[in-house]
């Protein structure tokens, strides 16, 4: 763990706000990557698309970020020249990249050669994870450093730069204030993506290519660059959700492996917020709390394991309720996973 | 409004492959009127209407709209043209609010407002006396409500020209009336309605012109006033057409399959067969006749034990044992335990009958796979069987291990009929068995028909020629909105007898249930 | 002007005002060797795709990154046998996925199957290992995984039939309930305290592991899982083409209206089907925590039951040409993965090598499905 669990586990012998505000804190630090994970794929699922190469994506936008950041942090002369505005804009830059050129390759296959969404997703998370792995490994070769990891401490700090005065309001300032700008950005993507869903024509274009494209093309809406707009912006910003693990959470230390399975995490947060990505704040808040909450609740080390099983045991309980009662808006996109083509009507 | 000409079609041809749907049609259409466009299943209507709303482009002829020639090409392009057509299965979001769907794909208007929206739908409703909540989702929505949202979701894009592809198919007798009195409204309005029917009535208590149209040909135009029943039954069917279908005498018929009183209602609560009866004797044809959807399919598979009833009995008499069995409310698998010997070639061959993807033989034990108690299949039988279809029926294929979905129509059904006569059934049921066929697999099906019949089978052939079962079957059901309106013999029966039967309007009384 | 338009539209029904630049029409069949020949053919360019990248990575010529490849796979016969081990797993959870594929019932919860069959082993190693003579022991291990397996596979499946649940999302999330019950036991079971790991199970009495072949004094450890993999792949061939239960399969999945129409019980064959994928599962961990490696981790599938997807996938669910497909893979992995201990990259290079060529299999589907017409070679073209 990057924070000091030692005094954490010592404040969970007694109830005090600051432990809440405290657990609030890191529950939404955890959840941050899961909902930018889940934004994306939702934008992407509301066009039809179930693109399980979202874990994949993660990856690549989180390595892209760390060697556009590697290769600016080592051409400067000294640590002091470092330029904020650059610091922050090549690793975003790079990790946009990655991620659309994934988003792109995905809705090649899927759409324009219309292959079985299920294999490309996954043969694209396995792309994903291998790239992310190999390009982290390759770094750390270059850096010819002895722990496993790369480090990219100086453009990390631009990244995890909290909001003037988080700590000077005590628990108001460490659960609202104390986060790098990517967390603020993470929940106002979400919003905008709930909003244009709801209250856009684009929007409402976009869930009619997901739930009925034959309808939608009939009305003159174009399928196909709907399906490729959304799946690319949904995975630049699932690609983000990597980018924020690296530079934000894990303080730009590299690690293979570290994201773990945070992508699958991601796509359960689809299914746990049914499809609403405003709700996605508040489900990514609570899997990022029943991701930690073993650290504040007494208990043996074992039952951990136990609680990091819930949030996949919720989302199921959700999906079967969801299914069982058949309200027709909470049930994925009527045509999610099937590809469109305009002659097989 | 006079002779004011709204679109004009000129020599309209159009072929799928080697069928001709069209063949050089001529149609008017006036501005502020409504005109019927009438004719049996397979005249060609919706392939006629479908190149006006951008649906097909005509291979032959041309459009004028205003005295303008023009090219249709989409559905944008007959938008742009003012044409709107409502097709028979609707283009609607299910998830979405009426509002939602109306506005889908439209471009124009500057900023995103449902609320506008939903005020410019509820002032067209005001206007033509519709009744939708441009909230409501469609989903929740009756055949009928999801009907008015097509209607007004073309009027919304400003059309000027309704086409309406059989509308009344799916309504009540109530829900017709209100329909009716809307598009009177829009014709006072100047705009010109096109409605593509079968129902006499309708085109009577609706209509100020009927274009009538038989096998792809345009056969005359109209005044509505100036006719009657009769003489637009006469235009629809044609004169009678001698196709030599042979057909003996039955011998020494008994009563094999007994329906009584059976009823059912779709999803949303339409009855659809209501208060069915009839017998179905051994060694006979009994054809059943009526429009598209009156019930048809429901009743074959109401037998068939694919369909639940609410009420009603089927008896099934066993020639073995002569034991009754209700075969009502039973699987097809408990149907066939029962030792009934059923045969079903339904309408839907490759979505229903037969595996595409699966070749000859598999599909020819589809029905038989079950037999012995070995885990495992036994193919040599079917494989026999493949060939002796193949041979007999002279299906067209490169061999018994082809796919069927590579197969012709005909060839198809070949496969499809071979396998349900080869079980020997007792009773024997075929829905449309000549559909898309060519003369000669035709009569080879009329002919394994009448063996069918020699050798003792109860046979129900549900068809949509009137020829072919006047020439073919011993009685003729005919049904009309889920109820027998009445049973012909088929040496006595006239065309525009069965005619009028099958388009009457609901209120008249049904006839001899036992024929 | 008009005639011009409806030459250009003469075969298709929807057109935009503009002519696209091509038209994309479904092939009606292709010969199984023309097929076969796409597929091959694109293996080909994708190797050559992955040469090029690793002549990129590693500046060594693309003969010799072959060369060391296949030594990589079959250099030894330590390799060989660690390579048929490979492809057996992999066969195994790739058979497993097969029969639920055939019936359109898209199960990606292998892996959560395969652990919950390796714990259920372990459990039983564990638990009754000093309980109970070896050979009843061993049996008892191999029931309780293909129980556990197949409630691990019959869940998603009770409520598919049910609520007609998205079974894709279910099994997904299942594979991670049974992750984390692993980990869960991990730590209860872990030896010695603290280290967070189980480590080898009754490594002293050797209670429960399954007995390994050995001829002329010879012990060959790998050969056991081989052989009964590759027998399954065979019977799981017979049960699919040649039994009434792989029949109905085939119907379910092809067209549900016909099977009721014949009367197959659809709701019983999706529960049936999917006890048997989730059994096979279970045996593969049985043969992972019993015959292989006598513990259990959460990484003991190691993966396999998502590229298990790909690999009947590509085989078009012929659990003959599975065995194919999977070497294929492993045979790629452990190529690449002696290329990354040479040259000193990553072992994750094998994740890129595969997922590109299976970029390049995935996409070669459309050329076999669909055929493109060009305008301006407006009469044929393919």
């Amino acid at each position: 763990m990057i924070f000091n669990v030692a005094s954490l586990q010592s404040a969970a012998g007694a109830f005090s706000w600051t432990t809440v505000a405290v657990f609030l804190q890191r529950a939404i630090v955890q959840g941050i990557p899961l909902l930018y994970g889940s934004t994306g794929e939702i934008l992407t699922e509301k066009s039809g698309n179930l693109n399980l190469g979202i874990p994949g994506i993660m990856y690549i936008g989180g390595i892209s970020g760390v060697i556009g950041s590697f290769l600016y942090e080592n051409s400067l002369p000294s640590r002091d020249a470092i330029n904020p505005v650059l610091a922050i804009l090549i690793p975003l830059l790079c990790s946009v990249a990655g991620s659309l050129l994934a988003g792109l390759l995905y809705c090649f296959l899927t759409v324009s050669l219309r292959a079985n969404q299920n294999v490309t997703g996954l043969a694209l998370t396995t792309f994903g994870v291998g790239f992310g792995n190999f390009f982290g490994a390759s770094l750390m070769k270059l850096t010819g450093s002895d722990v496993p990891s790369v480090a990219l401490s100086a453009t990390s700090a631009f990244f995890k730069k909290a909001l003037p005065f988080a700590d000077k309001l005590g628990n108001f300032g460490t659960v609202f204030l104390s986060y790098g700008f990517m967390t603020y950005l993470a929940i106002l993507i979400a919003i905008v993506a709930a909003v244009v869903l709801k209250r856009t024509r684009i929007g409402l274009h976009l869930r009619s290519v997901g739930e009925n494209p034959a309808t939608a093309d009939a009305a003159g809406i174009n399928v196909n660059r709907y399906k490729y707009a959304f799946t690319c912006i949904g995975s630049v910003i699932a690609g983000f959700g990597g980018l924020y693990y690296v530079m934000d959470y894990a303080c730009g230390v590299w690690s293979n492996e570290g994201f773990g399975d945070r992508g699958w995490l991601a796509i359960a947060l689809v299914i746990f917020c049914i499809w609403r990505s405003n709700w996605g704040i508040l489900g990514s808040i609570l899997f990022g709390g029943l991701y930690i909450v073993y650290l504040f609740v007494p208990g043996s080390l074992s039952t951990q394991e136990l609680y990091k099983m819930l949030p996949y045991v919720v989302t199921l309980i959700v999906l079967i309720i969801t299914s069982a009662r058949k309200k027709r808006e909470n049930l994925p996109p009527a045509s999610l996973g099937l590809s469109y083509f305009r002659e097989d009507r | 409004m006079g002779e004011h000409i709204a679109i004009e079609m000129k020599g309209i041809t159009k072929r799928f492959g080697s069928i001709v749907a069209n063949e050089d049609v001529d149609l008017q259409v006036r501005r502020g009127e409504i005109l019927a466009i009438l004719g049996e299943n397979g005249s060609g209507k919706t392939t006629l209407m479908n190149m006006l709303s951008g649906i097909y482009f005509p291979d032959e002829g041309q459009i004028f709209i205003e005295g303008k020639e023009v090219v249709i090409r989409s559905p944008k392009d007959a938008f742009d043209q003012k044409i709107g057509m409502i097709h028979q299965h609707f283009k609607l979001v299910d998830v979405f609010t009426a509002t939602e769907n109306i506005i889908l794909g439209m471009k124009d208007e500057g900023k995103y407002n449902l609320k506008d929206a939903a005020a410019k739908v509820q002032a067209i409703c005001d206007h033509y006396g519709f009744v939708i909540a441009p909230q409501k989702k469609i989903y929740e929505m009756s055949v009928s409500e999801k009907q008015t949202v097509e209607i007004v979701k073309v009027l919304f894009r400003g059309a000027d020209i309704l086409i309406l592809d059989e509308p009344t198919a799916v309504l009540t007798p109530q829900e017709t009336e209100k329909l009716f009195s809307v598009l009177r409204k829009m014709r006072d309005d100047g705009k010109s309605i096109v409605i593509i029917t079968h129902k006499l009535h309708e085109v009577l208590a609706l209509t100020d012109r009927v274009t009538v149209l038989r096998k792809g040909k345009f056969i005359a135009t109209v005044n509505t006033k100036e006719t009657s029943e009769s003489e637009l039954t006469e235009m629809m069917v044609g004169k009678k057409v001698s196709l030599n279908i042979d057909r003996a005498d039955p011998v020494d018929p008994t009563d094999r399959l007994i329906v009584k009183n059976i009823n059912c209602h779709n999803i949303e609560g339409r009855k659809i067969l209501d208060d069915i009866s009839f017998t179905v004797r051994s060694g006979e044809i009994l054809g059943i006749a009526g429009i598209a959807g009156s019930g048809q399919r429901e009743l074959l598979e109401s037998i068939a034990g694919l369909q639940k009833l609410d009420s009603g009995e089927i008896i099934y008499i066993n020639p073995a044992t002569d034991a009754p069995e209700n075969l009502r409310n039973k699987t097809p698998m408990q149907i066939r335990n029962l030792g009934v010997r059923l045969s079903f070639v339904p309408e839907d061959r490759l979505g229903m009958g037969l595996v595409g993807n699966m070749d000859i033989i598999d599909n020819v034990m589809l029905r038989s796979y079950r037999s012995g108690r070995s885990v495992f299949l036994e193919r040599k039988a079917p494989a026999s069987l493949a060939d002796k279809i193949i041979s007999d029926l002279e299906v067209v294929t490169p061999g018994p291990t082809t796919a069927v979905r590579k197969l012709s129509g005909g060839n198809v059904q070949k496969v499809l009929v071979g396998r349900e006569i080869s079980s020997a059934p007792k009773v024997l049921m075929v829905a449309y068995p000549v559909r898309g066929l060519d003369i000669n697999s035709s009569y080879m099906i009329y002919n394994l028909l009448n063996e069918q019949k020699k050798n003792g089978t109860a046979i129900i052939f549900v068809g949509e020629d009137l020829d072919v079962l006047v020439e073919l079957c011993d009685r003729i059901m005919v049904i009309n909105s889920g109820r027998i309106t009445g049973i012909v013999d088929g040496r006595e029966a006239v065309k525009e007898e069965i005619g009028l039967l099958m388009t009457k309007s609901d209120d008249a009384k049904g006839g001899n249930a036992n024929g | 002007m008009a005639d011009n338009n409806a030459v250009l539209t003469e075969n298709s029904g929807e057109k935009k005002v503009r002519e696209p630049l091509f038209h994309i029409t479904k092939k009606a069949s292709v010969p199984w060797q023309q097929a076969w020949a796409v597929r091959i053919g694109s293996v080909v360019v994708a190797l050559i795709v992955c040469a090029l990248i690793t002549m990129f990575l590693t500046h060594i010529d693309p003969i010799k990154v072959y060369a060391t490849m296949l030594n990589g796979a079959f250099g030894t016969s330590r390799r060989i046998w660690s390579l048929l081990q490979g492809v057996a797993m992999l066969l195994c959870v790739s058979l497993a996925v097969t029969p639920a594929f055939k019936m359109r019932f898209w199960n990606i919860g292998a892996e959560g199957q395969v652990l919950i069959g390796g714990l259920a082993t372990a459990a039983c190693m564990i638990l009754l290992g000093d309980k109970l003579p070896n050979a009843l022991l061993i049996l008892v291990m191999l029931v309780s995984a293909l129980a556990a397996g197949a409630v691990w596979g019959l869940l998603p499946a009770v409520f598919k039939a049910k609520w007609n649940t998205n079974e894709t999302l279910f099994t997904l999330m299942m594979n991670y309930v049974a992750t984390q019950l692993v980990a869960y036991f991990v730590t209860v079971w872990e030896v010695p305290k603290g280290s967070g790991k189980i480590g080898i199970i009754n490594q002293a009495t050797r209670a429960g592991w399954v007995p390994v072949i050995s001829f002329g004094g010879k012990n060959y450890d790998y050969l056991l899982n081989i052989i009964v993999v590759f027998a399954l792949t065979f019977v799981l061939y017979a049960y699919l083409k040649y039994s009434k239960h792989g029949y109905e399969i085939a119907v379910v999945g092809e067209s549900e209206n016909t099977a009721r129409y014949i009367g197959i019980n659809v709701k019983k064959v999706i529960l049936r089907t999917m006890i048997l994928s989730g059994g096979i599962c279970g045996l593969a961990g049985f043969l992972l925590v019993g015959s292989t490696n006598h513990t259990v981790t959460t990484t003991i599938a190691g993966g396999r039951g998502f590229t298990a997807i790909m690999v009947s996938w590509l085989a078009k669910f012929n659990p003959i040409f599975m065995i194919l497909t999977s070497a294929l893979l492993v045979i790629l992995e452990k190529g690449a993965g002696e290329i990354a201990t040479i040259y000193g990259l990553n072992k994750s290079f094998s994740d890129i090598l595969t997922g590109v060529i299976l970029f390049f299999i995935i996409g070669s589907e459309f050329f076999i499905n669909y055929s493109v017409h060009f305008r301006k070679a407006h009469k044929e073209g393919k």
